[in-house]
């Protein structure tokens, strides 16, 4: 069984987003968060252009819709969050068709919605054009902590090896006749984590003594090191710039 | 005789658990050879291995590579030296592309640049998987793996290559050519394991180890044919294959 059966989130591609070097459109995707989370409550139309703005930049992709609303779904709690702010919250009550809703409640729904729906859709636009090996490098490129570094990009490697370990035990289990189902059959599940932990263990062992081997000292080599051109940054800064002015001016 | 590459003189070992896996073990392998360490299971053969470069630490007798001993101070230059292959290539490539982890050996002892790329070429080419460098190490197919598994050491340039259990869980189509690849190579072999017919196919000289103890040494054939011995440390050739 191949990884191929993990739900990765990449979708190969070629625009413009699936060309900019990871680290500087991981820059480009912070910046752009924190100037939108900026932008003060009540800005509606500046919040709505914002939110335009995420939703052309996933589009920009070329990735089908049908992949994105698979993975837009975890954007669904802040939805229904804002959704029920206007009933919930207190404040000045006015009056909508037969409803009586908050107007505090409104605004801060959303505000809640519009800044959570960006986050959600440009992180996605990230996600979907960045391959998990590049997000490694880009962190390691821009000098995140050597642990940090090892250990995602080991979550990479192994983690479907290790799914498929699980997978395999499952098989194992089940091919001699257990029903994972109801509360006799904890105990073995849990048996079943522990054999699994143990493995992933010795694993790691293993995988530790192959690294001194190869002359390991405590830091992931750079071995193909990232650049990229003044235009990349500039590119990749764009939704931040933009965003910024519509925080600033909304404060005019 | 010139300097051994490989000079190991009354290793013995026991876990810290106290189990001893290695008696005295006294082993001699020279530049250009190709050695067989065979031996059942729980013979030792791997905790042998452990000791070529320096993961685990003799508790009697020593090892020295090219005349450098395997201790503190020159492990970097041992790790260089003596390339091993684990049994298991899911243990030995952990890096997220296979040209990372080809670079990663090298890369640790100060290789940059174009020198580090000519590096991994070179490696990937002679186990036949240049076209392979791009791709993550967990979609290749076995046989692929242990190969780029090979490339991984080849790239240290190494002087001995240690391999345990190399033809393990191949095809027989996998298993020839790797075969093939092992006696292209220009560096001196140790290969541990349990496949008799590959060492004849492979290795002029073969060592049985039993019980952590070495109880034979010569020629393949002459070792191979000696079915006494064979049978006492529980070497079976297979049915139908006869020296
Ligand atoms: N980490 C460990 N702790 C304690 N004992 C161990 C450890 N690893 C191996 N042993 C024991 O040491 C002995 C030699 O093991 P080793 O793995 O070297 O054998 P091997 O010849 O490589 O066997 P195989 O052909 O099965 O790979 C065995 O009896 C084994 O149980
Ligand atoms: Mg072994």
């Amino acid at each position: 069984m191949g990884s191929g059966h993990s739900a990765h989130l990449h979708v190969d591609g070629a625009s413009l987003l699936h060309r900019l070097p990871p680290q500087v459109k991981l820059v480009g995707l912070l910046s752009f968060v924190l100037a939108v989370v900026s932008v003060p409550a009540g800005s509606l139309v500046a919040l709505g252009c914002l939110v335009a703005l995420a939703a052309a930049l996933l589009l920009s992709t070329g990735v089908a819709p049908r992949h994105l609303a698979a993975r837009l779904v975890v954007a669904l709690p802040v939805v229904v969050f804002a959704l029920a702010l206007p009933f919930v919250a207190s404040g000045p009550d006015s009056a909508f068709g037969p409803l009586t809703v908050s107007s505090t409640g409104v605004t801060a729904a959303w505000t809640v919605l519009a800044k959570g729906l960006t986050g959600v859709l440009s992180a996605v636009a990230f996600a979907v054009t960045t391959p998990p090996t590049d997000l490694v490098a880009a962190l390691q490129r821009l000098r995140a902590p050597a642990l940090v570094v090892v250990v995602l990009s080991f979550m990479v490697r192994y983690l479907s090896v290790v799914t498929e370990e699980l997978a395999r035990m499952r098989v194992a289990r089940e091919s001699r006749g257990f029903r994972g189902r109801g509360l006799r059959a904890w105990p073995v599940l849990a048996a079943a984590s522990g054999a699994l932990f143990v493995r992933s263990y010795e694993r790691g062992e293993r995988v530790h003594l192959a690294m001194l081997s190869r002359g390991f000292s405590g830091r992931l080599p750079e071995t193909s090191p990232l650049t990229a051109r003044p235009g990349e940054w500039a590119t990749a800064l764009v939704p931040a710039t933009l965003a910024l002015t519509a925080s600033v001016a909304a404060r005019l | 005789m010139s300097l051994p590459v490989l000079d190991v003189r009354g290793l013995a070992y026991a876990y810290p658990g106290g189990h001893q896996a290695l008696f005295g073990v006294d082993l001699h392998v020279h530049a250009g050879e190709r050695v067989a360490l065979l031996g059942p299971n729980g013979a030792g053969k791997t905790t042998f291995a452990l000791h070529l470069n320096g993961i685990l630490t003799p508790g009697r007798g020593s090892v020295t590579v090219s005349g450098l001993p395997v201790t503190g101070d020159s492990l970097l230059e041992v790790r260089r030296r003596v390339g091993i292959v684990f049994q298991d290539p899911d243990d030995q490539l952990f890096m997220t592309t296979v040209h990372d982890d080809v670079a990663f050996g090298p890369a640790n002892l100060g290789v940059r640049g174009a020198e580090l790329d000519a590096r991994v070429a070179e490696a990937l080419r002679a186990v036949g998987v240049e076209d392979l460098a791009g791709r993550a190490p967990h979609h290749l197919s076995f046989g692929q793996r242990r190969r780029v598994a090979i490339a991984t050491v080849l790239a240290m340039r190494p002087e001995i290559l240690v391999l345990d259990e190399p033809s393990s869980n191949l095809d027989p189509t996998s298993r020839r050519e790797l075969a093939d690849i092992l006696r292209s190579l220009d560096v001196t072999v140790l290969m541990v394991t349990h496949d008799l017919p590959y060492a004849v196919e492979l290795c002029e000289r073969s060592v049985v180890l039993s019980e952590g103890t070495i109880v034979a040494d010569g020629p393949t054939r002459a070792v191979l044919a000696d079915a006494e011995l064979m049978a006492r440390h529980r070497l079976e050739l297979p049915v139908g294959f006869s020296i």
